[in-house]
């Protein structure tokens, strides 16, 4: 079979959609609405830290932040394409799309990990 | 009793007499059991004779009556005028396709992207079964039977933004049989397939915007067809990546 990137960056946004559709609605339900309207007792600072400290729970925040982050740049990249009609320059919006996804993902390793 | 009437604005164009098309109005009874493909038959045969469209079955099986009916891609024969009274109801030709003449589309292009997705069984070894046929059984059939259902309308192709954005884009229903094909028991042709379509003007152009599903008469739900196909692409590849060495 021809060799070509495109079933990778799929890949990566599927799992980013997966991802991102089951934790994101959790999050937002607990530091947008929950918290702020004190329905739950908000954790301090401490204690957050502590529980970021553990590793499973370090992998799992930089899995959601980075396929996330490619989700996002591979749905970007389609809308820059074909809903601003900008087909020519499909190599910039590419790196530039693909780019910055790695280049989050590399920093928040880099925070997380 | 006066019978009650509804506007069609029909879109002509007469390549030998306009540059330019233009909408022309016609009023037609508005009968409770006419479907819009009744009211263009009503017009051709009692107001103007010189319109011309598409037509065959009048029952949904042919294909051949797709137009766009207020801007959406229907069959016209399964498309009650009720629906849009007191009217008027815009008739135009397909969109997203050359224009031949009135509501008359150039279809060459869907139908060469249909024969190079093989649409066929194919065997490797050319051959019929042992006893000169294939067993399938019913669950067999029901794995492929939703994709088979495609009567080749076009609408898919006319409601896909992406066709009409990308014209290289293989296409909705193409892409639909050829799954119909490769998910059938008897065929095994999945790998030239996957070899055409998994190209930069198959598979991977789909966006999943979905409309193709959404107009479909038939209800083959081509969209989903692509996100199998892309889910069977993308397990190639990553094989293919992590085991280079295996046989696809």
């Amino acid at each position: 079979m021809k060799k070509h990137s495109e079933p990778f960056w799929w890949t990566l946004f599927g799992a980013g959609g997966a991802v991102s559709a089951l934790f994101l609605p959790i999050l937002i339900f607990l530091t947008g609405i929950a918290f702020p309207l004190g329905w739950i007792e908000v954790p301090s600072y401490d204690l957050l830290q502590k529980w970021i400290s553990i590793w499973p729970a370090r992998i799992l925040v930089f899995v959601i932040v980075s396929l996330s982050l490619f989700h996002w740049a591979h749905r970007f990249r389609f809308t820059l394409y074909e809903g601003l009609q900008l087909q020519n320059y499909h190599k910039i919006i590419a790196i530039f799309c693909y780019g910055s996804a790695i280049a989050v993902s590399v920093y928040s390793f880099y925070v997380l990990i | 009793m006066s019978q009650e009437k509804i506007t069609l604005e029909v879109f002509r164009f007469r390549p030998e007499q306009e540059d330019n098309p233009v909408f022309q109005s016609y009023e037609v009874p508005l009968r409770k059991d006419w479907v819009v493909l009744d009211a263009l038959n009503y017009i051709k045969d009692y107001l103007d004779g010189t319109l011309s469209y598409r037509w065959s079955c009048r029952m949904g099986v042919c294909g051949s009556c797709g137009m766009m009916v207020n801007g959406t891609p229907v069959l016209t024969c399964a498309t009650f005028l009720q629906k849009f009274a007191p009217g008027p109801i815009r008739v135009e030709p397909l969109s997203n396709f050359p224009v031949v003449r009135d509501l008359v589309i150039e279809m060459t292009d869907f139908m060469e992207k249909l024969k190079k997705v093989k649409p066929w069984i194919i065997r490797k070894d050319n051959q019929e079964g042992p006893e000169g046929e294939f067993i399938q059984t019913p669950s067999q059939l029901a794995d492929y039977k939703q994709y088979s259902m495609c009567i080749n309308c076009m609408l898919c192709y006319s409601a896909c933004p992406v066709y009409g954005l990308e014209p290289g884009f293989t296409g909705p229903a193409a892409i639909a049989l050829a799954q119909r094909y490769n998910m059938d028991n008897r065929d095994e042709g999945q790998e030239q397939r996957m070899e055409l379509l998994s190209t930069d003007d198959g598979i991977w152009q789909c966006t999943f915007v979905g409309e193709c599903s959404e107009v479909c008469p038939k209800n083959v739900d081509p969209a989903g067809a692509i996100q199998r196909y892309k889910v069977a692409g993308a397990t190639d590849w990553w094989k293919s990546f992590l085991m280079p060495w295996a046989k696809p």
